[in-house]
């Protein structure tokens, strides 16, 4: 018998009476305005959240927060002044310098400060670890307020890679004390355009 | 330098410098008050722990029918979908596919399961390097040992340790023990690494039946890192990884990382689906036990664990005795109810290393009783013959006496049958109550003797 | 109202004079209590060994012992909860089931039963309470710090009652003391600092006395604060209630 057949006839003998699938039931949010939870929490988690109106006013954020970023990467239209596109065929390794990746999310969560990102988006699933800094741009209607209402979006989407993203790479696994970057991005940025 | 020895040994060595059990235990109580924090912003938080649990409830009713879903789904996917009995298998096969891409260096980002199977071990032994990319079990990688804590992989160490051990081997100035200078050395020194590795290795937190893909939950990015850069990426899990839909991670995710650290989410929970164009994915799946667990009515539960390690930074034993005191790769309240079903002589002593307080069980995101579970080990411990033979003695000594009520009277006035029938209540320097502690005053009449009096 | 006066035997041995407080505190409050004298101990120190298969005989004597009465009153949490979740007896299951159901442990007997509102006692002290696990997390007379859920204290209610007392608050307000019965000795290290780090707390926070309700903890702790030459003391809360 196969290591698989013999698992799977061990694991139906031993497994017990069938039990239900229970229900998520919903939860009302335990905050009023998921827009203000959300720059909360993303600040909490050590990210830097800008409200803006205008994809201008991005540009300049960009400008004053990243002076000296020598590589801009981005698939954004709203910031393609400044950044340089790429495209899905390029070597991962390739972006080992990139300063700054921006990059707009469709989805957001309020209650944890995450961002929902995929590869149908981003194209190369390295970009948001590699760069040095992360940014995003949310529109501020894509705002979920808890997880359960971020995966009921998200539910049938079909991607290779996805992840949620809450603030910088981080640890603390020195005496617990909080270092911003560890192997990932040593800052992210979130820009909500309220608009 | 590993010290070998059981649980109260061990722990009698941790116990030798009290500033240092008190730094510990301090460091930990600060993790369980920050999840205390966090779990209190959110009302519906008990609720949440009980979907939890019925949703691992299910998932145990249903194994075997989601891990044929499961692999369906991920081989429809693209992905390699592969099934170690045990450890030794899980090793083998993780070999095998480094020898056949010629590769003899991988990163790894944490997987307790590997911890468990002694990959590193193996590999090593076969020539292979493996970089663990975890910061904490880096830092325990380079100290050649094993993690004292599951999410916290070298929360016994002090950053002045950690200075000099990357002095030695990273090359840092000596005296510089600064967390962040030493985090940007571990950084650099590990980029060249993910740069340059083919093959990445990372754990599984969560399974989903229904879409064949997996996530893993990391604050460093450690795991991204090293999987979007390599040409093949290998994700061991164990059996029980599994959960039914995708929708579900919202009740997991929002428990686990405030269960672990007080974080409302991790840094990153990233979702695997399908290999990158170009790139190779397989997943082990790992049994080693797990499925004779299952079948322990009494114990199965303890297979419902996410890992968030909350009953660890809350278990008073475990802050004062240290994670290594449990010679077992995954340490604390859960590992003392999974070990002994890998080995119960080996791991014997372990449900007894707890005074049975209950608070493990309370911060279980899951609910797994596991309090009651330890108390269940020790009868079938007891029923098996795993505890030394003179406590037996002494047991059913005391048990003759207690079941009868004359013996229990005339064995001794006012305290002096504790005396004669417990061996501990002794005043000398072999009596562990008396050496730390002073006996209790033996009083003139005992309660049943002033009661007599009083009635006549 | 009748109520068998069940005495953990290390209090039958060692503290008398917690039993005495306890009969005479709920005789004052209108029990009738009886001591049955052929009582011994409810098993738990064999059980919580891995012998709990060893414990038939303790089991059929306390049945003999308590199944009479209306009400089983026990000053001890820990002893309380034993028999509540571990007593058995195949050859009389009913029975001791019905065992299991009627026996209290004197606070929540007191505030749940009796429904004490007044108490005549006075302790002008500083005081600290340390909440058993077993009292707290096996039996819930209290709200354990873990959950997310409404505080309550059945023994602060009723500490609150006593006159001059000061109560003081604690760092950590639920933590174990260490004791855990073999534990004690087989594990004898980690026991003694867990507890010294539970009388710190108490100190640091200007306790003159820790007070229970099992006596079982607060022995373990007496011993460490006897070697340490400290002059706090402990108390069992039948004392303090009793008002002597
Ligand atoms: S047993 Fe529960 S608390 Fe402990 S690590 Fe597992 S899920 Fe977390």
């Amino acid at each position: 018998m196969s290591s698989r057949e013999k698992i799977l006839s061990t694991i139906k003998n031993n497994q017990p009476e069938f039990a239900e699938v229970p229900e998520i039931k919903k939860f009302a949010p335990f905050f009023n305005d998921a827009c203000e939870k959300f720059v909360e929490v993303f600040k909490s988690v050590g990210g830097k959240p800008f409200v803006v109106k205008t994809q201008e006013e991005i540009i300049l954020l960009i400008h004053e927060h990243f002076p000296d970023a020598k590589r801009i990467v981005s698939s954004c239209k709203e910031i393609s002044s400044i950044a340089d596109d790429y495209t899905i065929t390029d070597d991962p390794h390739s972006f080992e310098n990139v300063d700054l990746f921006v990059i707009e999310s469709k989805l957001a969560v309020a209650e944890n400060g995450a961002v929902w990102i995929n590869d149908n988006d981003i194209m190369i699933r390295a970009l948001p670890f590699i760069a040095a800094h992360l940014a995003v741009i949310i529109h501020k209607q894509n705002i979920a307020a808890t997880m359960h209402d971020a995966y009921n979006k998200i539910a049938d989407m079909e991607y290779g890679f996805a992840t949620f993203i809450s603030g910088p790479s981080k640890t603390a696994d020195i005496e617990q004390a909080l270092v911003l970057g560890a192997h990932g991005p040593k800052t992210m940025t979130a820009f909500i355009l309220n608009d | 330098m590993e010290r070998t020895g059981h649980h109260p040994q061990l722990a009698e060595h941790f116990n030798r410098d009290e500033p240092r059990v008190n730094w510990h235990d301090e460091t930990l109580w600060f993790i369980r008050s920050k999840r205390d924090k966090i779990a209190n912003t959110i009302p519906e938080w008990e609720e949440l722990r009980e979907i939890a649990s019925q949703l691992k409830n299910n998932v145990l009713s249903n194994l075997s029918e989601y891990l044929i879903a499961f692999e369906k789904n991920a081989t429809r996917n693209g992905v390699n979908v592969h099934w170690a009995a045990d450890a030794k298998e899980h090793n083998e096969i993780v070999h095998s596919i480094l020898q056949k891409h010629g590769v003899t260096k991988m990163v790894k980002s944490k997987s307790m399961l590997t911890e468990e199977c002694h990959m590193n071990e193996y590999l090593e032994a076969h020539g292979v390097e493996v970089i663990d990319s975890d910061l904490g079990e880096s830092i325990v990688q380079l100290a050649k040992e094993p993690p004292s804590h599951i999410v916290l992989p070298c929360i016994h160490w002090k950053k002045e340790e950690i200075g000099e051990l990357f002095q030695k081997h990273l090359g840092t100035p000596a005296g510089n023990a600064d967390p962040q200078f030493l985090t940007n050395a571990a950084r650099l020194h590990l980029r060249e690494k993910f740069l340059t590795r083919k093959v990445a290795l990372t754990g599984v937190n969560f399974a989903i039946a229904e879409t064949g893909e997996f996530v893993v939950c990391t604050n460093e990015g450690n795991a991204d890192m090293g999987v979007h850069l390599a040409d093949v990426h290998i994700a061991s899990m164990g059996i029980e990884k599994i959960i039914p839909q995708r929708k579900h991670l919202g009740v997991f995710l929002r428990l686990l990382a405030r269960s672990a650290t007080g974080q409302p989410v991790t840094a990153y929970s990233s979702h695997f689906k399908k290999p990158r164009i170009g790139q190779e994915m397989h997943i082990v799946i790992v049994d080693n036990g797990r499925s004779r667990q299952l079948g322990r009515k009494e114990f199965r539960n303890s297979l419902k664990c996410i890992r968030c390690a909350a009953c660890f930074n809350t278990c008073p034993v475990y802050r004062r005795s240290g994670g290594h005191s449990y010679h077992t790769a995954i340490a604390g309240p859960i590992g003392s109810i999974l070990a002994p079903n890998l080995d119960m002589k080996q791991y014997a002593d372990l449900p007894f290393a707890s005074t049975l307080c209950g608070s493990c069980s309370n911060v279980c995101p899951v609910k797994i009783d596991i309090h009651d579970q330890l108390y269940k080990w020790r009868q079938v411990l007891v029923k098996e013959g795993y505890v030394p033979a003179a406590k037996k003695v002494a047991m059913k000594g005391m048990n003759n006496i207690l079941s009868k009520p004359s013996l229990y009277r005339t064995a001794g006035k006012t305290g002096r049958w504790f005396l004669n029938h417990l061996p501990f209540f002794v005043k000398n320097k072999f009596n562990p109550w008396y050496k730390q502690r002073e006996m209790p005053e033996a009083p003139k009449q005992s309660f049943g003797e002033w009661y007599r009096k009083r009635k006549v | 109202m009748r109520a068998g006066l069940f005495i953990p035997c290390y209090i039958d041995q060692f503290y008398p004079q917690v039993a005495i407080a306890t009969l005479q505190l709920l005789e004052k409050l209108g029990v009738e209590v009886v001591y049955p004298t052929n009582q011994t101990c409810c098993g738990q120190p064999m059980a919580n060994s891995g012998f709990e298969y060893l414990a038939k005989g303790c089991n059929e004597l306390f049945i003999k012992n308590f199944a009479e009465f209306e009400y089983i009153v026990c000053p001890s949490g820990s002893c309380t909860l034993h028999i509540k979740d571990h007593l058995h007896d195949e050859k009389n299951e009913h029975a001791a089931k019905d065992i299991r159901n009627k026996i209290y442990e004197l606070t929540e007997f007191l505030t749940d039963i009796l429904k004490v509102e007044k108490i005549n006692a006075s302790f002008p002290h500083k005081v600290g309470m340390h909440q058993s696990c077993h009292g707290q997390r096996g039996l819930k007379l209290s709200q354990m710090s873990e959950l997310v859920a409404a505080p309550f204290s059945k023994p602060l209610q009723l500490l609150k009652m006593v006159n001059g007392m000061e109560l003081i608050g604690l760092s950590r307000a639920d933590e174990c003391c260490g004791f855990g019965g073999t534990f004690c000795v087989s594990e004898e290290a980690v026991s003694v600092k867990m507890g010294k780090d539970r009388i710190a707390d108490h100190i640091a926070h200007g306790a003159e006395f820790i007070v229970g309700a099992d006596m079982s903890c607060l022995m373990h702790l007496e011993g460490i604060l006897k070697r340490q030459r400290s002059n706090v003391k402990v108390k069992h809360i039948a004392e303090i209630l009793n008002g002597e």
